[in-house]
């Protein structure tokens, strides 16, 4: 047991010096391992809790996609009812979770059949195979029901989410923000993670906004306030205008001329006259196209400029704009300016988006922390080696030695798996330094029993060994198993702790298993003792 | 037979240590049973200092630009925006202070008014150096995602302890670590240390020392079980505590010291985690494995079929005590 041969011992040093020069990177500058080949370049990188920066969590408003997909389909109804000539006793309708509609008792069957046509099988994702998007019911008495189900909507849910994630990343980039990562968590959630940034203010105010761009005519058939007292017309709707216009009402066709997708480009600039921060815009041809004819047909009519279900402005159009392009003017600073510009070249989020969780730290505290968890850990190391060499002399130096390859190979896997360290992951290494040393003393414990009961020292370090390890092994597989239950439920820093703590204890296990023994059996091979110091 | 050496090595624990752990077990099982209710008496009466990962809220630590924080000013302005209850402490130094704003009625987007209305507030006096939102949803299913991951983890282990050592020391290891868990969250109760995510780390490393602990005193018996055939449950646990005491003392003694280190210069961030886990390890730890985990095994049955089961030639071996 105690012979290992040198092939063995030369794997295990190998692993072992293999794994702790991956942590090599860590040392050196950025600028200088960029001109480094692509393979040695990983390293660990700092969590936000230690570099400073912003965490957000977003999460997509489940009612918003509830709403629009039942909008849409009430609109799909519509069109293929009056496409197949069906007779309506009551125009759709959306209620609840379901669309309905009214047709004439002889013309069920038929539009029956005509709408089943609208429910599409699902993809297979999240185990919806075989589940159609929509369920068709006859109640009876001529109203037919279209349930949207829920795997539609999960699915729906999850495409806003990858839509979302697009938009936001073009919208950071846009901001000019370094290194930003933008990623789905879960279903329905976006994390995005800004290192550097202490004040993230503006960057909630520019990912929160849906940035849903209009343009519409305003309805003239009556006065905003007429409409407020009595009731809209059914193709009209009242919005409100800016805080800064003191929400003044407006009475808007429900009709859409352009909206933000036909836009080409959006650029913050400042107006000729009268010197004001503006926006202005390009359309598309078909946008243009469009905005030409009914500015054509409407001179002399005010439009309304909707963002987000707000009236920014409302021009009168003193002459057909048929070039496409135009200027957005309306209270704006010369930052809301920018950022609308940068809304609106990203295109709008498919659904609202709502903070759920933040979490800040500034540089000045990040740099605090890791300062302190590197004093904490020389410290920590230093206590620890002087009272294990005080307590097993030479073997204690052989500890030693063990603990800090240990050490070693932890941060070379941290590097080799590009991981995050955060400020818990640095406790996750002290607390591994502390379970290593154990290791080794259950080693050396059991071999100074096997002394006592009379072994020679060679048989009673093979069967310290052997005794030991299954403990050992016991011992951490116990601690791994919590360290697993922590990874799985652990978000940001805890999950850190527990990615440390876990790769601490594979380490411990493979250095006691392996590189101890082999120290030790060198010495025994090279100073053939008698008897043991340790003991 | 003792080799020459020019610095004698520490002996913390003499060899042939024959202290009688078991006898203790009078004392210790009321000990714990009297302590674990006073914990779970404090846990539902007194309460846990909930941090704003469980119940939602806003923290924003703070420091101020120009000397000394002015406490009494801050908490007047904060106290005046009508966000309900803001509370404020000192936290390190004199400069830094730490803001907690309850959790705003009005779901999520109401935390990030307040937190606006906040900043405003305070103006250019202070450096914000750390602000955590957490909403009504998140904290949540934070809290849910803990109780579970606790419950799993606990289960987990014992599974794992069920197939590799019998049912008995598995219940009896559940038993010594839930005892841990239960005085170390009434130790948190009383102090009222911010319980957090963090707590919930602690917790977990707690349990996973523990059982640590417990695992190598349970191996030590296993093994005594198979040697000494006909030996009496009372000496046997004493052989296997005392035989693996120098190893247990050696090694709390260098968590502790890295503890110790992370508690003097870790900082304030980790302070309430390294306290937690030095109560947890250091005080419950050690003792239960000792005093708890192993004697217990005698009232749960282990060994009782031994002696019927033992062979003749298992009494060669001469008892060493």
């Amino acid at each position: 047991m105690l012979y290992i041969s040198k092939w063995k011992a030369t794997a295990i040093l190998l692993t072992a010096l293999i794994c702790c020069l991956f942590a090599i990177p860590n040392f050196f500058p950025e600028s200088t391992v960029q001109r480094w080949p692509k393979w040695a370049q990983r390293h660990i990188v700092l969590g936000l809790d230690l570099q400073g920066g912003s965490h957000i969590l977003l999460q997509v408003d489940a009612n918003d996609v509830r709403r629009q997909k039942l909008q849409a389909l009430q609109d799909d109804v519509r069109k293929v009812l009056r496409e197949a000539r069906v007779g309506l006793s009551r125009a759709p309708f959306i209620r609840g979770n379901s669309v309905e509609v009214v047709v004439r008792e002889s013309d069920v069957q038929q539009a029956l059949s005509k709408l089943r046509e609208l429910s599409q099988p699902l993809g297979g994702l999240m185990g919806s195979a075989g589940q159609r998007s929509i369920s068709v019911e006859n109640a009876g008495g001529g109203v037919i029901r279209l349930i949207v189900t829920e795997p539609a909507i999960l699915e729906r849910t999850r495409q806003v989410v990858d839509q979302s994630v697009e938009i936001i990343e073009r919208r950071v980039n846009a901001m000019g923000l370094v290194e930003p990562s933008i990623q789905r968590q879960g279903i329905d959630r976006v994390l995005v993670q800004v290192p550097g940034l202490g004040n993230p203010e503006e960057l909630i105010k520019v990912i929160g906004t849906t940035a849903k761009l209009t343009f519409r005519l305003v309805d003239n058939s009556m006065t905003a306030e007429q409409a407020l007292q009595g009731r809209p017309p059914p193709e009209s709707e009242i919005l409100y205008g800016s805080k800064a216009e003191n929400r003044q009402p407006y009475l808007l066709e429900k009709r859409v001329i352009v909206s933000g997708e036909e836009l080409t480009d959006a650029q913050p600039g400042f107006d000729q006259r009268t010197g004001e921060p503006i926006v202005s815009f390009k359309f598309n041809t078909s946008g243009a196209r469009k905005f030409a004819q009914v500015t054509q047909e409407n001179v002399g009519r005010p439009f309304a400029i909707v963002l987000d279900d707000e009236v920014i402005s409302a021009p009168v159009i003193r002459e057909p704009i048929l070039g496409g392009s135009g200027q957005i003017s309306g209270n704006f600073t010369v930052e809301s300016a920018n950022n609308l510009a940068i809304l609106l070249r990203a295109g709008a989020l498919p659904a609202k988006l709502t903070v759920i969780e933040q979490r800040v730290v500034g540089a000045g505290l990040g740099q605090d922390s890791i300062e302190k968890g590197k004093l904490a850990s020389y410290f920590g190391a230093a206590l620890v080696v002087l009272f294990m060499v005080a307590t097993y002399g030479l073997f204690g130096v052989f500890a030693s030695i063990a603990v800090a390859i240990n050490v070693g190979m932890i941060f070379g896997i941290l590097s080799l798996l590009n991981a995050t360290l955060t400020l818990p992951g640095i406790i996750g290494i002290v607390l591994t330094i502390g379970i290593a040393v154990d290791s080794n003393v259950l080693i050396y414990e059991r071999i100074r029993e096997e002394v006592r009961t009379g072994r020679t020292p060679i048989t009673a370090i093979d069967a310290g060994f052997t005794r030991a390890l299954a403990t050992i092994l016991d011992s951490n597989i116990t601690t791994f198993i919590a360290a697993a239950v922590l990874f799985f439920i652990g978000t940001g820093p805890v999950r850190g702790f527990a990615v440390t703590l876990g790769i601490g204890i594979v380490t411990t296990v493979f250095t006691a298993f392996t590189l101890t023994r082999v120290i030790v059996a060198w010495w025994v091979m090279w100073a053939r003792p008698r008897q043991l110091a340790i003991s | 037979m003792r080799l020459h050496r020019s610095i004698p090595l520490l002996r913390i624990v003499p060899d042939d240590t024959k202290f009688d752990f078991m006898r203790f077990r009078r004392i210790s099982f009321p000990a714990s049973a009297l302590l674990s209710i006073f914990a779970i008496f404090l846990f539902f009466f007194h309460g846990l200092n909930f941090g704003i990962d469980f119940i939602g809220g806003t923290l924003i630590e703070v420091q101020s630009k120009s000397g000394p924080a002015d406490l009494a000013r801050m908490r007047n302005t904060l106290g005046g925006l009508g966000l309900g209850d803001v509370q404020l402490q000192q936290f390190g130094g004199p400069e830094n202070v730490l803001i907690r704003v309850a959790q705003q009625p009005g779901g999520e987007e109401a935390q990030q008014a307040a937190l606006a209305k906040v900043r405003q507030a305070l103006g250019n006096e202070v450096e914000i150096r750390r602000e955590e939102v957490v909403g009504p949803r998140v904290s949540k299913e934070l809290l849910a995602y803990s109780t579970i991951g606790l419950m799993l983890a606990i289960f987990a282990i014992l599974i794992y302890l069920w197939f590799r050592f019998e049912w008995q020391f598995a219940l009896g290891a559940m038993i010594a670590n839930v005892h841990d868990l239960v005085l170390t969250i009434g130790y948190m109760s009383l102090t009222q240390i911010d319980f957090d995510l963090s707590s919930i780390a602690a917790l977990l490393t707690i349990l996973g020392y523990s059982l640590n602990d417990t695992v190598v005193i349970y191996d030590r018996i296993r093994e005594m079980l198979r040697r000494y055939k006909r030996m009496s449950m009372p000496d046997l646990l004493n052989i296997s505590v005392n035989s693996t005491l120098s190893r247990s003392i050696i090694t709390h003694v260098t968590v502790t010291l890295a503890l110790l280190a992370l508690l003097l210069f870790g900082g304030h961030a980790i302070h309430s985690f390294v306290a937690t886990m030095i109560f947890g390890v250091v005080l419950v730890g050690t003792y239960t494995s000792v005093f708890i985990a192993a004697p217990i095994l005698i009232y749960l049955g282990v060994g009782t079929t031994r002696v019927e089961a033992s062979e003749p030639a298992a009494s060669a071996h001469p008892a060493r005590t």
